[in-house]
């Protein structure tokens, strides 16, 4: 043991004030992190698998269900869905995948702090674990469910092509651009509880103004919103990829791509900034 | 060692909190806005805010072990998380040198779901110790927790004294820090396994700065060679005096007085006498193992003959001490209507050191119906130089027996 020499100082100002200590030390945090990360999401997976019969089954389900909604009500007529350039059921079962995926991401940083909040408030050790822990937690469900995604992709009559193999790159995008936005709103939803309900709403907003059950408008306003949504590109570009048809706004979806690589890495210095003070009124 | 520097080292350290909920979320969204700007902390207080600790400061070296002392709300472990990083100071300054470790929130991480030996890996990892340290000590952990064949069941099937211990064995087989802290965790499981940790931790403190809070006074005693006594957030006493600072956070807790009974009786007038001296109101101190002595005056209302016992009673209201009030024959005295005054000798004040009161009790002596129950009266403190882990101390001189003598066997024929 020669690591005796560490000194640890604490003080009122803020870290900000001596950035190069901040990085320095988020960088070795994170990297102390990968082995507490992977331990506590083998853990979750575990206990989750152990408490149900169905276990991963679970994961379709959703998409699943809002698959088969969708193609009745097109079926029916109760909802004019415009022609979608790969059969109906699977764009929608796509989409709904990709756009879950999003929307539990986004939720995942403020899930796995609340989780943790019992020995967030009494131990210190690296808290960007919790983080990375949820990402593993998703990277490993994603992998189960792309197993049954591609089979039912081709099922649906969509042959995927070498496109197939940039998929993961794609899923794993639309993962980190979730957890950016998770980690900037995580602070203040700690704080009110009204964010964390807000999340859900605005996830259900969002989806219709994005292709995940509906084609792209081909005119008039809806066609703008549809657009200038950064989540139209996410879910394209995966959907182009896992179904092998053309990829539309791949410049667009590179830009949301570095955008949110910026906004992460953001996040990540707010979740570590605040954290401290959060826990300080979470636990009085 | 002496010459070392200080591991720990405290500068004028304050923090404030705030006693109203919704404000305290409002001032956090401030602070975060703060922080994130690289901004200065206010240093005054704002509209419902108090300093939950102010101005502290003091430094610890190798091989000491400080005691927090307070009662619940003196700040101790709002300090003990500022030294853990928990949460930023608002003032001053925390130096720490070497490895932490905190014995604190144990079995951290644990899911009731898995397994004893599953949550051994995540509370290890929470802890930061790597995995192959914990498979190489793995079977030390399971024979220090006691647990033998149950590791492979879930947690959610332990006892509660199970769990613990399994929590505790983690870390204090893995743990090897240069500054410990300690929060009210040893006083886990049952006797045999709350001094096995003890003797763990007595390991652990040779060589490390150790930062303790417990209110088991028996345990500060045992185990402090320093102590700050708090009170509302700051410093009291900063001693070595170890019966010293342990009388002081004594002598902070107040005891509320307490009437019952059907009023038929009504105590007059109390007073404790030791060594034929009246014990001072202002500060009621008495030394261990002196002869107290009771002067009662009582009233008793017509239609009840009663009798009196006087009780000693500790902190928690629960009695130590009862004295009857006899005559020779060893029969009840019996008071007839009317006012009586009588003395009453307690014998040696034999208890350990602490805050006692004296409780009286008049009833009917053929109903048994209390007429009258005064609780908390007269509180006042014994005084030790030394610390036992027992109710009642009582030093006696010995007799060395010859060692070749045969032993004198009660069964034996």
């Amino acid at each position: 043991m020669t690591r005796s020499n560490i000194t640890i100082v604490h003080t009122p100002d803020s870290a900000v004030r001596r950035p190069g200590r901040l990085l320095r030390e988020l960088v070795a945090d994170i990297r102390a992190s990968r082995s507490l990360a992977w331990r506590l999401a083998v853990r979750d997976i575990r206990a989750q698998y152990r408490q149900s019969y169905l276990g991963y089954l679970w994961a379709f389900v959703m998409p699943l269900a809002n698959t088969a909604v969708w193609i009745m009500l097109n079926h029916t007529g109760v909802v004019r869905v415009a022609d979608t350039p790969i059969p109906y059921p699977a764009y929608v079962f796509t989409g709904t995948m990709i756009w879950q995926l999003l929307v539990e991401a986004v939720q995942s940083p403020l899930q796995q702090v609340g989780m943790s909040r019992s020995f967030l408030t009494k131990l210190n050790f690296p808290r960007e674990s919790l983080i990375i822990s949820g990402i593993i937690k998703q990277a490993l469900s994603l992998g189960i469910k792309l197993v049954i995604l591609v089979p039912a992709v081709m099922f649906f009559g969509v042959m995927p092509d070498w496109h197939l193999t940039l998929v993961p790159l794609a899923l794993l995008a639309v993962i980190m651009t979730g957890v950016a936005i998770g980690l900037i709103i995580a602070p203040l939803g700690l704080l009110y509880t009204d964010v964390g309900r807000v999340v859900p709403l605005l996830a259900q907003f969002f989806m219709y103004i994005t292709p995940v059950v509906f084609a792209m408008p081909q005119g008039g306003v809806m066609a703008k919103v549809f657009a200038i949504n950064p989540a139209t590109p996410l879910v394209l570009t995966t959907r182009a990829w896992l179904t092998g048809s053309a990829t539309p706004m791949l410049g667009a979806f590179l830009i949301v791509v570095c955008g949110s690589a910026v906004l992460l890495f953001l996040g990540t210095l707010l979740y570590r900034l605040t954290l401290p003070i959060l826990i300080e009124r979470l636990s009085t | 060692m002496s010459g070392e520097a200080p591991l720990i080292r405290v500068e004028g350290l304050s923090k404030k909190f705030c006693t109203d909920l919704r404000t305290s979320l409002k001032y956090g969204v401030h602070d975060l806005v703060t922080e994130i700007v690289g901004g200065r902390r206010g240093q005054a207080l704002r509209p419902k805010e108090f300093w939950a600790l102010q101005n502290v400061d003091f430094e610890l070296r190798r091989g000491e072990c400080l005691g927090l002392l307070g009662r619940n709300g003196a700040g101790k472990t709002t300090l003990l998380k500022m030294l853990n990083g928990l949460m930023k100071p608002d003032k001053g300054r925390i130096e720490l040198h070497g490895r932490v470790g905190a014995l604190i929130a144990l079995g951290a991480g644990f899911n009731p779901i898995l397994t004893g030996r599953e949550n051994i890996y995540v509370n290890a990892a929470v802890l930061g110790i790597p995995r192959s340290e914990v498979k190489r000590r793995f079977d030390e952990i399971v024979e220090f927790a006691e647990l033998g064949q149950f590791i492979d069941m879930p947690v959610q099937n332990y006892s509660s004294g199970m769990t613990v211990r399994l929590g505790f064995s983690v870390a204090a087989v893995l743990l090897e820090p240069d500054i410990l802290f300690l929060d009210e965790v040893l006083a886990v499981g049952d006797i045999g396994f709350a001094m096995k940790c003890l003797n763990r931790v007595r390991e652990i403190m040779a060589n490390s700065a150790v930062i303790f809070v417990s209110h088991n006074m028996p345990m500060v005693s045992a185990f402090c060679t320093r102590a700050l006594v708090m009170q509302r957030g700051q410093v009291l006493l900063d001693t070595t005096d170890m019966p010293q600072a342990i009388d002081r956070y004594i002598g902070a807790f107040g005891i509320d007085r307490r009437t019952s009974g059907s009023g038929e009786a009504e105590v007059l007038d109390l007073r404790l006498l030791v060594d034929g001296r009246a014990v001072n109101s202002d500060d009621p101190v008495v030394d261990q193992g002196r002869e107290g002595v009771v002067e009662l005056t009582f009233k008793v209302k017509p239609g009840h003959r009663a009798r009196a016992t006087v009780y000693v009673d500790d902190i928690a209201m629960s009695q130590v001490l009862a004295v009857a009030v006899k005559d020779e024959r060893g029969e009840n005295l019996v008071f007839p209507p009317g006012i009586h005054r009588v003395r009453v000798p307690l014998g040696a004040l034999e208890m350990n050191m602490g805050t006692y009161s004296l409780l009286v009790a008049i009833s009917n002596i053929e109903t048994a119906q209390l007429l009258c129950r005064e609780q908390g009266m007269l509180p006042f403190r014994v005084r030790s130089t030394n610390v036992t882990w027992s109710k009642i101390v009582r030093d006696r001189v010995s007799t060395v027996l010859p060692s070749g003598a045969p032993v004198n066997d009660a069964h034996g024929g």
